[in-house]
């Protein structure tokens, strides 16, 4: 797991510099840059629904932030928004420095995106569909882009088969090699191991933290896994009923509820009505 | 790379992507030219007893089967855009799609890219055994020909991505307009018989789709001889109005879709 980086408030201070995997080469040092993501006063009705309630946050350039919340809190919708595939009742977003409402083109092509809820078209072999991705986003040297994620998806013996005869676990890995295409400098990922056994969630965890680690690129991870979230993330946002109701490092989290997992400290929070 | 190119390159992408469902699916590429196929069949037959019975008919060899074929080129162009576009849906894809670089209109460009290419299959393959079966060939009628294919492809984009609007809006359950809403077309259209022939409350109706104007001109080269110059710019002019307002159509719907959270869960 890394050490605490960047999710706001609290601002002030410098954050130290991230726990490395080992081996790993160290991450940029990208202080002055703007925030990575930055959201203020989003908010999503659906009719007399408020899905996300006015829900504000910064994430830094070379941190991982976890989106937590029980089923329904808003994760999605609000990784649907920041994307730009649905627009807010109100609020902003800046992703990479570019207002999404105004802009999204402009910065889609540094953006990794992955969710249980897409898929990727069935009837097209693997090859085809990452060709595919990787000319929608312009990828210099395609083929050797194709055969370095193979490599270190191990996806070798998928590659001719076609997307709808692979297995869940498959197609997620599939999934996390089309959202790295690109290189992307922010990563938005939705569940990324929710169908993966615990042997190849572990082997792709770990890819995650060489890729963030090596390319010093921003992630945000929507999960239920707290393995993962204590593994990967810097900083955690805990939305519930569309409010961000807690937020802080894994550590200080551990911390202020006195409670030794990740996990405890979710269900404490899901539990405890009086704290929504 | 300049934005030009790098456009081009999502919509070759996109291209791409459509030529690898129809290459890997031998059944689909039959498809294409099965009904073509089977309604030149059926109309040229009925050509061949209709000559024998009408002098009308009799004065231009082959005029239903040409009639037949114009109006699968008009039918094609609108399947090959909607139901391509469908595809997506199927595959639960727009979620990638429109969180790539890939701007609407370049999806739609890709699809109409993809429409010609469906069509020239279907239609082309019809018009290769009209000649063998009734040594009857579409291609006599020359830059006509291009004329008229150019214009029924037009109105079958646009209407194509009026039907690729609504499914987009009220979901797959509209799916089935792909295949009916050209057939509420066909009887005012005047693909086989002249539009004079339509009560003359409904003929106004019939001139404000391009297609009569086709179907009219059609007539004038295979009875008369004669290209309709005024008929063919008439369907350039109703077609660009037609075009421009499918157009708007997907990308009003493309925003609406983003509005209610259409594409992360469309399909499902």
């Amino acid at each position: 797991m890394r050490s605490p980086a960047a999710v706001e408030p609290p601002a002030a201070v410098e954050p130290p510099p991230p726990a490395r995997a080992a081996g790993a080469a160290p991450r940029p040092r990208r202080a002055e840059a703007e925030d990575a993501i930055r959201v203020e006063g989003l908010t999503r009705r659906f009719g007399a629904f408020t899905a996300v309630d006015g829900v504000s946050f910064r994430v830094r350039p070379g941190s991982v932030c976890a989106l937590l919340g029980g089923n329904g809190a808003g994760k999605t919708t609000t990784i649907s928004m920041l994307l730009g595939l649905l627009l807010p009742t109100s609020g902003s977003v800046r992703l990479l420095g570019v207002d999404m409402l105004a802009d999204r083109y402009r910065v889609l092509p540094r953006i990794g995106f992955s969710s249980p809820y897409v898929d990727l078209p069935q009837r097209l072999t693997v090859t085809q569909n990452l060709e595919v991705y990787a000319r929608l986003f312009g990828v210099p040297d395609r083929r050797r882009r194709l055969a370095e994620l193979a490599a270190d998806l191990d996806l070798g013996e998928l590659l001719g088969r076609t997307y709808g005869s692979l297995s869940a676990g498959q197609r997620t890995r599939v999934a996390i090699a089309k959202a790295l295409l690109n290189r992307p400098e922010l990563l938005l990922l939705d569940e990324p191991t929710a169908s993966l056994d615990p042997d190849s969630a572990d082997r792709l965890r770990g890819y995650l933290v060489d890729y963030l680690s090596a390319s010093g690129a921003t992630a945000l991870l929507a999960s239920h896994n707290m393995v993962e979230v204590e593994r990967l993330c810097d900083q955690v946002l805990v939305m519930k009923q569309g409010r961000i109701v807690e937020r802080g490092s894994p550590a200080e989290l551990l911390g202020r509820y006195g409670l030794g997992t990740m996990e405890q400290v979710f269900l404490d929070i899901a539990r405890r009505e009086d704290r929504t | 790379m300049r934005p030009g190119l790098a456009s081009a390159g999502r919509v070759y992408a996109m291209v791409l992507r459509y030529s690898y469902l129809l290459r890997g699916s031998w059944p689909r590429v039959l498809e294409l030219a099965y009904w073509p196929t089977v309604q030149m069949i059926l109309w040229g037959l009925i050509n061949q007893f209709m000559a024998a019975q009408s002098a009308w008919v009799a004065q231009a060899a082959g005029l239903f089967i040409a009639a037949i074929l114009l109006w699968d080129v008009l039918f094609r162009a609108q399947l090959g855009v909607s139901v391509v576009f469908f595809e997506e849906m199927y595959s639960r894809n727009l979620g990638h799609l429109f969180t790539s670089p890939l701007r609407p209109s370049e999806l739609v460009l890709s699809l109409l890219v993809i429409s010609l290419l469906r069509t020239l299959i279907g239609v082309g393959v019809a018009s290769v055994l009209a000649i063998v079966l009734y040594q009857y060939s579409v291609f006599s009628m020359g830059l006509a020909l291009l004329a008229f294919f150019s214009n029924l492809l037009v109105m079958g984009w646009a209407v194509g991505l009026v039907v690729v609007a609504f499914v987009l809006r009220y979901g797959l359950g509209a799916e089935n307009l792909a295949w009916a809403i050209i057939f509420a077309v066909a009887p005012v259209t005047g693909v086989y018989y002249p539009i004079s022939n339509l009560p003359e409350w409904l003929q106004p109706v019939a001139w404000a789709l391009p297609s009569s104007s086709v179907f009219e001109g059609m007539r004038a080269v295979l009875i008369d001889g004669v290209f309709r110059v005024d008929l063919f710019w008439q369907a350039v002019a109703l077609n660009a109005v037609y075009l421009a307002a499918g157009w708007g159509l997907f990308l009003h719907a493309f925003q609406v879709a983003r509005d209610r959270d259409l594409l992360l869960h469309v399909g499902e």
